[in-house]
């Protein structure tokens, strides 16, 4: 069975290497320095639906992403691994969102996309780690949710999916269509193509297609493949009231950078065997150890 | 706005007959804080036998629990789990909702935020409760909860608060706060609520088709001496000495990330801001380099001792006691001389 199956994927700054350079002689995150990736559980998505368009032939992929036009990076990077298609949800209304105004307007641009059997999501994104925005895009459409997927398969039109808990495995079965959100611990994506980058390289976004020259700007347009989707809030019938700051609940009162209070230590070089004795005895009279 | 005079609730985690460690820690929270707010501590509980769990859960200081059984509520599916709490919360209207950031909270935190248009802060670190003016049109607040989490990786801490919506929602990792018993004697008011009525019909719709769950044999949390080894350690074999070492301490053993992602020890012994949080009486850590996220899960650790061949190791400014030199060569010494001194 063909499916019509919808990633999420959100471009995020490199939060796993803010190395010294990123961080202000102030002890704040430097944003520019930190690179733009593509979301890394995002990628072990969009990987499932890969797997699921190699088991289903027809099978076509859609990324979504909500963010900066610069987001269209992520939706060439998806079609580079073999996405079928791809929509930057843009608009400036659209920003200072936390989780609940951001799935409303992910769940908004689906339900313009209208035909899909899986949305399928990363657990969480590196930049909050909150793995909110699954569950309740979930909600808003009012479809069932399986997180922590390690695997992803559809057989007799129901999904069947492999489960990450704590303590263990869990599989489960859903009818379609379903919200899946996945796991770092499932299958890592394929690497890109070389044949889909030739194909591929050209494609824009509306706002970057503005950016070219007319000649080039024209051969796009003549081939629909390069043409990446943007959709405004209005283009996905947002309520307002819903979106960017003014529909999130969540507000942030205040920003401290972490320090942590210097002890005053107790200095023993890893040489100085009578140090190191002492320490231990010290530790056993005052029941440390012992 | 006026003073909220609902109540705080915590939705405990039923696992195997009982209720997760998780949920009297934030039983535990709860308590101080519903009475900072001068309002009553309730618990809710869904799944199935719940006979007589409210004996678990009163001790912590709940004043009311909420009970909700039938044989699909065990094991947990989203979807039925957050029908109850949905129509639950429609109906009691509760000021402020723990859960455990933990698979089930995180699954299930997010889908009844989203019904009730609330906000929800996940894997906070802190909770307090304190006033709010908001900034852009100077409205006041009093008595919010200050949901304060790690941000950007840690490497910056947020205060988040939720003015305007009901209930202000937030998860805790387990381990984060502490759990202790309020009063033995503590005795609330037990109300069976009827699932037929709490739970849609229609979404019992995932079912589980097979479960292998294991309990976890390693239990740093509890631990009152941990020895934990990170990326400096070297190898998988060379972790040995680090288990020999907590094995003549009788302490557990931990790891920093980095030893976890290079495959020296299993992911259920990290500690850290996406591993557990310890508060040991003694943390030992060999070959660890001390970066924030690593710090934000050990640093209640009453005693610290650092074994690190870099003198200048950012771990070194939090520890009581700085060991300078190669593991290899220091922990087979202190192994000696603990031999040699206790009895
Ligand atoms: C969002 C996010 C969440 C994270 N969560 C966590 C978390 O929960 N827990 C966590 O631990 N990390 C976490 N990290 C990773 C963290 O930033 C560090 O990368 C990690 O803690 C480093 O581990 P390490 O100190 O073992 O390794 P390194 O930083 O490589 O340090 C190794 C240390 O060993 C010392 N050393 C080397 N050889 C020897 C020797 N022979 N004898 C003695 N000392 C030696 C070195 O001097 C060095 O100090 C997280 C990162 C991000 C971005
Ligand atoms: N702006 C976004 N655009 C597309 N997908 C997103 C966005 N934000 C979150 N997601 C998806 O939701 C998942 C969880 O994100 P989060 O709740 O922010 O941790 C991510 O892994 C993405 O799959």
């Amino acid at each position: 069975m063909s499916l019509n199956i919808v990633v999420l994927a959100k471009q995020v700054p490199d939060t796993r290497n803010v190395g010294k350079d990123a961080m202000t002689p102030e002890g704040t995150v430097n944003r520019s320095a930190l690179p733009a990736i593509f979301n890394p559980e995002d990628l072990n998505a969009l990987e499932q639906a890969l797997i699921l368009k190699d088991k289903n032939p027809g099978t076509k992929i859609t990324l979504l992403t909500m963010g900066p036009p610069r987001a269209a990076e992520i939706v060439r990077e998806g079609l580079y691994r073999g996405a079928d298609g791809g929509v930057v949800l843009t608009d400036r209304a659209l920003g200072g969102a936390d989780t609940l105004a951001t799935s409303y307007a992910i769940s908004a641009a689906i339900r313009k996309i209208k035909d899909f059997d899986i949305i399928i999501g990363g657990r969480q994104a590196i930049d909050g780690d909150t793995a909110q925005v699954g569950p309740q895009v979930a909600e808003k459409l009012g479809l069932p949710q399986v997180t922590y997927a390690e695997e992803v398969d559809v057989k007799d039109g129901k999904a069947i999916v492999k489960r990450r808990l704590e303590n263990g495995v869990e599989t489960v079965e859903s009818p379609l269509p379903l919200v899946v959100t996945v796991n770092g611990t499932a299958a890592a994506c394929r690497p890109r193509n070389a044949k889909m980058i030739q194909k591929y390289k050209y494609a824009v976004s509306p706002s970057e297609k503005a950016k070219l020259e007319e000649g080039r700007a024209k051969v796009i347009e003549s081939r629909p493949y390069l043409n990446i989707k943007e959709w405004s809030a209005a283009d996905v019938e947002a309520d307002p009231q819903q979106i960017g700051l003014t529909g999130s609940p969540t507000k942030v009162k205040g920003i401290v950078n972490v320090v942590f209070q210097a002890k005053e230590s107790k200095q023993i070089e890893g040489k100085d065997a009578a140090g190191l004795e002492d320490l231990i005895k010290e530790l056993i009279t005052n029941h440390t150890i012992g | 706005m006026a003073q909220d005079k609902n109540n705080l609730i915590v939705y405990c985690e039923f696992d195997e007959g009982h209720v997760a460690d998780v949920s009297l820690e934030l039983l535990t929270k709860g308590r101080k804080l519903a009475t900072r707010l001068g309002v009553k501590l309730e618990a809710v509980v869904i799944g199935d036998n719940l006979e007589g769990i409210e004996k678990e859960i009163f001790p912590y200081g709940a004043d009311v629990v909420y009970k909700i059984a039938d044989k699909r509520l065990y094991p947990f599916t989203s979807m039925p789990h957050a029908s109850a709490l949905i129509n639950l919360f429609k109906e009691i209207k509760p000021q402020v909702c723990l859960m455990g950031a933990t698979c089930i909270g995180r699954d299930l935190g997010p889908r009844v935020s989203s019904a009730l248009h609330s906000g929800l802060t996940a894997d906070c670190t802190s909770l307090e409760i304190g006033d709010h003016t908001d900034a852009r049109n100077n409205k006041e607040y009093h008595d919010l909860l200050y949901q304060i989490r790690p941000a950007f990786g840690g490497n910056i801490v947020a205060t988040i608060v939720n003015p305007e919506n009901r209930p202000q929602m937030a998860t805790v990792r387990e381990g984060v706060m502490k759990k202790e018993i309020a009063d033995e004697n503590y005795k609330g008011e037990v109300v069976n609520l009827d699932a037929k009525k709490y739970v849609d019909e229609a979404s019992y719709v995932v079912s589980i088709i097979d479960r292998h769950i294991e309990k976890s044999k390693i239990n740093i949390k509890n631990s009152a001496i941990i020895v934990a080894g990170g990326y400096g350690v070297g190898s998988k074999e060379n972790f040995d000495l680090i288990f020999k070492f907590a094995n003549v301490l009788g302490a557990e053993v931990g790891a920093s990330r980095a030893a976890v992602d290079a495959g020296f020890v299993e992911h259920e012994r990290q500690i850290g801001q996406t591993g557990v949080t310890v508060h040991p009486k003694l943390y030992i850590a060999c070959g660890i380099s001390g970066q924030i996220q690593h710090i934000a899960g050990m640093q209640d650790s009453s005693i610290i001792i650092s074994i690190n061949n870099d003198a200048n190791a950012p771990i070194n400014t939090i520890a009581d006691y700085v060991i300078t030199g190669n593991l290899e060569e220091v922990i087979p010494q202190l192994i000696k001389y603990y031999k040699k001194n206790s009895k």
